[in-house]
């Protein structure tokens, strides 16, 4: 027997360590390890090798920022002067869209609408990869001591890139960072949102390194250049950060579309990440004070509904004797839901210009009115005036 | 022919000292992860297997073979989010493999380095790929294409590098 174990010796050893790593392969794949406690062999490596990665990165970061912020300052006036334009003009965006937001919020308040708010972000340098193009992650220089946690989204200014999977630094002696898995792995999942038609799906990575959207019927209408954001159903990802754009739309198996995604962050090219350490839940709120009701919203955006001008008696008189109808509110053409629109003039367009403000003041002819809501009676009391506003929500 | 068939005897074996054997793995892993992330084209070389291989002829032993790889494999394993393993059985088996080779013929030449490598990396890549799918239950595709061309890098490197760390051997 001893005779036999000395001549087969090598193959018998070479099967017992096969047959160890299959076994704790076994182990790990029933146990699903992703969520399970870290393995002692990861730290070891990630010991070994992030310091390394952390240092050269450091270096290279310090050495380009003197060379940049001291000596290679060629065109930077010119740039300064186009960064002056640039913001003049997202000034002028700002205005438009932060009207757009306020009646945002008023809406969501009355359909109860609890948002996710981005409450606190951390930046973080990327400083090294797998090395392996089956698993597509990589390593920040941020880890547990840092206040990383499992599970946390990364992002960058372009849009999302991942989660975090696996923290380490939680250990004595232990090298503070975190792994990101990329959402062009395989294995990675997002819930997302086509920005158009609101078509839901879920955002995975292929074999090939490619991002696909999946779940998404055969039967619905995606073309090529559709934005792709977040749907917030993943717990993960805030409702509402850009993904990327779809790039190619097939027929995919069964009865769903295959319909792949360009990311908006270069996922290839990750220098800096933000992770997205603190997120608040909570319902919108807006300026204004007391309760909304559906009846003022409504009034306040359609065009039809003027303000109660402040007017003298005589001037009471004279508008009765031209004609305007005392009886309760008409629709025009017989549409109780049309509406009519019409552009805020660039002097409403301020921050904090009230809805009530922007509202045209003659839109209809006398007599005709949109408003399919019933006047109030004439009986009910003059509206408080409005508090002054209080701070928007960040 | 670069292989030439050599006697147990004509053989010669090499052994590496404490620091060259930690820290080139080490260095190897090291650079896999921290190049690819910059230079992306960098991910179709596997500087761990070149490394396994070439220490694993150099020593001309079926265990200390199959151990390096076992170790160096396992040590990539946890660079990565997959199971730990993957790489360790792939790796297991190149050691061996490579190993059992060296002891027969002699691959010291650079022909024969690089059909050595062109050879072992189908065989690493054909582990991976029976573990990963049939084991983890990883969606993985064949490419020929792909695969050809990364041996053939593989190769090339590997003629350069095991140059290179033929300073590090010492006769036994």
């Amino acid at each position: 027997m001893e005779s036999v174990f000395g001549r087969y010796r090598n193959i018998t050893i070479l099967v017992g360590v096969l047959f160890l790593q299959a076994l704790g392969l076994a182990v790990q794949v029933k146990r699903n390890t992703e969520s399970g406690p870290t393995r002692l062999i990861r730290v070891w490596t990630v010991n070994a090798v992030t310091p390394f990665e952390k240092a050269i990165v450091g270096f290279q970061n310090g050495s380009a920022g003197i060379w940049h912020n001291y000596f290679y300052l060629r065109g930077v006036r010119q740039e300064n002067r186009d960064l002056k334009a640039e913001i003049e003009r997202l000034r002028l965006a700002q205005v438009r869209l932060n009207e757009d937001a306020e009646q945002a919020r008023r809406l969501q308040i009355l359909l109860g609408f609890k948002e996710q708010f981005i409450a606190q972000t951390m930046a973080a340098q990327v400083i090294g990869s797998s090395g392996s193009e089956q698993s597509r992650s990589v390593y920040i220089d941020k880890g547990y001591r840092d206040g990383v946690r499992p599970d946390m989204a990364v992002i960058t200014a372009d849009g999302i890139v991942g989660k975090v999977l696996r923290v380490f630094g939680g250990r004595p002696f232990e090298a503070s960072t975190a792994e990101v898995l990329l959402i062009n792995d395989q294995s990675s999942g997002v819930g997302v949102i086509l920005e158009k038609s609101r078509l839901q799906g879920i955002l995975r990575g292929s074999v090939s390194g490619q991002v696909v959207m999946e779940k998404v019927m055969a039967d619905e209408e995606v073309k090529a250049g559709d934005r792709v954001l977040t749907s917030g159903g993943d717990q993960i990802f805030p409702k509402g950060f850009p993904v990327g754009t779809v790039t190619k739309v097939a027929s995919g198996s069964e009865l769903f579309l295959n319909i792949q995604v360009k990311p908006a962050a270069d996922l290839a090219k990750l220098e800096e990440v933000l992770i997205i350490t603190k997120t608040e839940v909570k319902e919108p709120s807006t300026n204004q004070a007391g309760p909304v009701r559906a009846v003022d919203i409504l009034a306040q955006r359609l065009p039809s509904v003027p303000d109660k001008p402040q007017l003298s008696p005589p001037e009471t008189a004279k508008s009765a004797e031209g004609g305007v109808n005392s009886k309760p509110a008409q629709t025009a053409g017989g549409s109780a839901t049309k509406t009519q629109t019409t552009s805020p003039t660039p002097a409403l367009l301020k921050p904090g210009a009230t809805a009530a403000t922007a509202k045209p003041a003659a839109s209809n002819p006398p007599g005709v009115t949109n408003n399919p809501i019933k006047p109030a009676p004439p009986n009910l009391p003059e509206p408080k005036p409005e508090p002054p506003p209080e701070d928007t929500p960040q | 022919m670069p292989i030439t068939y050599t006697s147990q005897e004509q053989v010669e074996v090499y052994r590496f000292g404490l620091p060259t054997a930690i820290l080139v793995p080490l260095i190897a892993l090291f650079l896999q992860a921290f190049v690819s992330l910059r230079l992306h084209f960098f991910s179709i070389f596997d500087l761990p297997l070149l490394v396994v291989i070439f220490f694993a002829v150099a020593r001309r032993s079926q265990i200390s073979g199959l151990a390096t790889g076992a170790v160096i494999g396992l040590l990539q394993d946890s660079l990565t989010h997959q199971p730990i393993g993957v790489y360790g059985i792939a790796k297991t088996v190149v050691g061996y493999g490579a190993s059992s080779l060296g002891v027969k013929l002699d691959v010291e030449n650079a022909g024969a380095r690089f059909l050595v490598t062109l050879f072992f990396y189908f065989v690493h890549e054909i582990v991976y790929f029976l573990v990963a799918r049939g084991m983890v239950g990883l969606t993985l595709q064949w490419s020929w294409a792909h695969e050809l061309m990364s041996a053939f890098s593989n190769a090339v490197l590997a003629v350069v590098l095991f140059a290179g760390l033929d300073r590090f051997k010492q006769r036994t």
